[in-house]
């Protein structure tokens, strides 16, 4: 399996990775490269098996449909990296919005 | 009496219970070890303050008679570990500034039992490396060098810092985490003990994910003994991870104190004398087996067919994983943001600013295998392997009790050495990534060095939950190997 440039700019977009466009090209070289290693999978026939898609043997629990954690808005929001906004500054725990760039014009 | 940074876990357990030396004495002389070897690059973040006021309030519970298992014992913390208002970054970019609101299940359980906090230690990039060169923070020295060979070498990964600070001795103990053997390889390269647990053995909430099918923490110390300690306060089943398992956590320590295997089946599995192992390494397992044997054990030939595909499925399964797990970091929420015109280019901005070349890379990789038109070729494929997998283990279960083979195809390697081809990279984690993709508990033990000097680990596989009989068999060839090496100056 070869991997080419576009294929690449198509992965990383659906990724929402910007790769700078000088990189497209060794990239797809490296990741060409691994899929090459691991299309040896192929060796073996795996036509009645069943994928295992967990190790556990634990089906997953089921728990009470209750509130469990709340009131933490304020530590929620503490990592904002575009700073938040609070609906009532002197209660931060009573609610509040992370900020992002406009998107509807 | 012995210097306190020199003495176990259990050790220096004992000489707190003993009122030979107080939490805060303890804690001092190994934040003095941390200022010593700040070169190593072992810590992200060190939590001075932290340490002393932690180990001040463990005095005040001894004095009580409230003393925990780990009481007063200073520990390092894999910062991938979410800790309460100490910054947790993944040695990613991309968390700069993120300072968790909680604190992760199985570091509280250590809090629970008295342990003490030194530094949160450097990682492989959201753990994906073996050699802890992909950490945003640079890389972390390993403290042994080869004879007569100046040149910085590399500590393994993910867990290099984790692993580095035991073998340094500014620790007794730390934890690390493991997904394809980010405990066991950096163990084996820094000549000390890394036990991966069964997978649902510790919880893994609050703990950075990479690949949530095959991620576990664990513990790094000198002996297993002292491993046996902390996985002891680290396990235990917690409703917030729905993988947990809801068992009783066993004896571990008691297990690890028990080093009588007479009778034990002890699997060799043909399949592991793989080509590009060093010949030191097999002389070495070679050497493990009569160990075994002379303790008492029956060695038993054991096949595991589907050995040599583990490592590329694995690296199907593992970025598949990742991709996904690392969605969350679109500068919004936490972490680094870098503007762009609209969200969607700020996304891409963030994300392309903020990952490194190892984590683009999985993420591409997870990405494209999980893409519509290719999920059976290679996602869906890769998970049949791993049936395949875990059932050659469950057949060789059959006739032995645990297995003994290599930890790593190598010994530590230095920085640089191998960074020409990511495949080269990850046929390190060759011996330790069969048993992750099976979930089972495996341990490296220092058991000797190579002519360089440099130390060699062994592994023991174990059945799934089956850490006592893992542990015993642990004992057995620690005490066998007698390793009491120490890197020079350390």
């Amino acid at each position: 399996m070869s991997l080419d440039k576009d294929t690449v700019a198509r992965i990383a977009r659906l990724a929402r990775l910007k790769v700078p466009e000088e990189e497209l090209v060794p990239l797809a070289g490296e990741l060409s490269g691994i899929f090459a290693w691991i299309e040896q999978l192929n060796e073996v026939d795996t036509s009645n098996v069943e994928p295992l898609s967990s190790v556990s043997d634990v089906t997953l629990p089921m728990r009470a449909d209750t509130v469990t954690d709340g009131g933490i808005a304020a530590k929620i929001l503490a990592n904002a990296p575009g700073g938040a906004v609070y609906i009532d500054p002197d209660d931060k725990n009573a609610g509040g919005f992370f900020t992002v760039p406009k998107v509807v014009e | 009496m012995a210097a306190l940074t020199d003495l176990t876990l259990a050790g220096l357990a004992a000489a707190m219970a003993r009122k030979e030396a107080s939490a805060l004495e303890v804690a001092d002389a190994h934040l003095k070890k941390l200022d010593e070897h700040r070169a190593l690059n072992v810590f992200i973040t060190e939590t001075p303050d932290r340490a002393r006021e932690m180990a001040k309030a463990s005095d005040a519970r001894r004095a009580k008679g409230t003393a925990g298992l780990l009481e007063g014992v200073p520990l390092a913390i894999k910062d991938l570990f979410c800790t309460e208002g100490v910054q947790t970054t993944a040695a990613s970019h991309i968390l700069k500034g993120f300072v968790p609101p909680y604190e992760s299940t199985v570091t509280a359980n250590l809090w629970k039992a008295g342990a003490v906090m030194v530094g949160k230690t450097n990682l492989d990039e959201f753990a994906m490396g073996s050699s802890n060169m992909t950490s945003h923070f640079g890389g972390v020295e390993n403290p042994w060098k080869r004879r007569g060979d100046n040149r910085k070498l590399v500590p393994g990964g993910s867990s290099g810092g984790s692993a580095a600070a035991v073998a340094a001795y500014m620790v007794p103990g730390s934890t690390g985490t493991d997904t394809g053997g980010s405990i066991r390889q950096p163990a084996s390269f820094c000549g000390v003990v890394g036990l991966k647990p069964t997978y649902g053995r510790c919880s893994r909430w609050g703990v950075v994910a990479f690949a949530s099918s095959l991620d576990q923490p664990g513990p790094l110390a000198r002996t297993v003994e002292d491993s046996a300690l902390l996985l002891q306060a680290m396990a235990g089943h917690d409703p917030k991870d729905s993988t947990s398992a809801p068992l009783p956590v066993p004896d571990f320590a008691a297990a690890a104190r028990n080093p009588d295997i007479k009778g034990l089946r002890v699997g060799i599995p043909e399949e592991y004398r793989a080509d590009g192992t060093s010949p030191e390494i097999v002389a070495l397992w070679d050497k493990g087996v009569e160990m075994m044997k002379a303790a008492g054990a029956k060695t038993v030939e054991v096949s595991l067919p589907h050995t040599k595909y583990a490592l590329p499925a694995y690296y199907i399964v593992a970025p598949a994983e990742c991709s996904s797990n690392l969605a969350r970091y679109d500068g919004v929420r936490y972490g680094l943001r870098v503007p762009g015109n609209d969200l969607a280019e700020m996304y891409q901005n963030t994300r392309g600013a903020g990952f490194g070349k190892e984590v683009r890379r999985r993420i591409l990789i997870g990405t494209y295998v999980l893409s519509a038109g290719y999920y059976d070729a290679y996602y869906k494929k890769a998970q049949q392997i791993r049936a395949l997998i875990a059932r050659d283990f469950k057949d060789a279960f059959e006739t032995c009790d645990v297995l003994l083979t290599p930890t790593a195809p190598t010994s530590a390697f230095a920085a640089g050495e191998k960074m020409d081809d990511p495949v080269t990279m990850y046929l390190n984690d060759m011996f330790t990534i069969p048993a992750s993709m099976a979930g089972l508990p495996g341990i490296s033990v220092p058991a000797g060095l190579d002519k360089d000097g440099l130390p060699l680990g062994l592994q023991i596989i174990g059945r799934a939950f089956d850490e006592e009989t893992m542990l015993r068999a642990a004992a057995a060839l620690e005490k066998a190997a007698a390793f009491t090496s120490r890197p020079a100056g350390y």
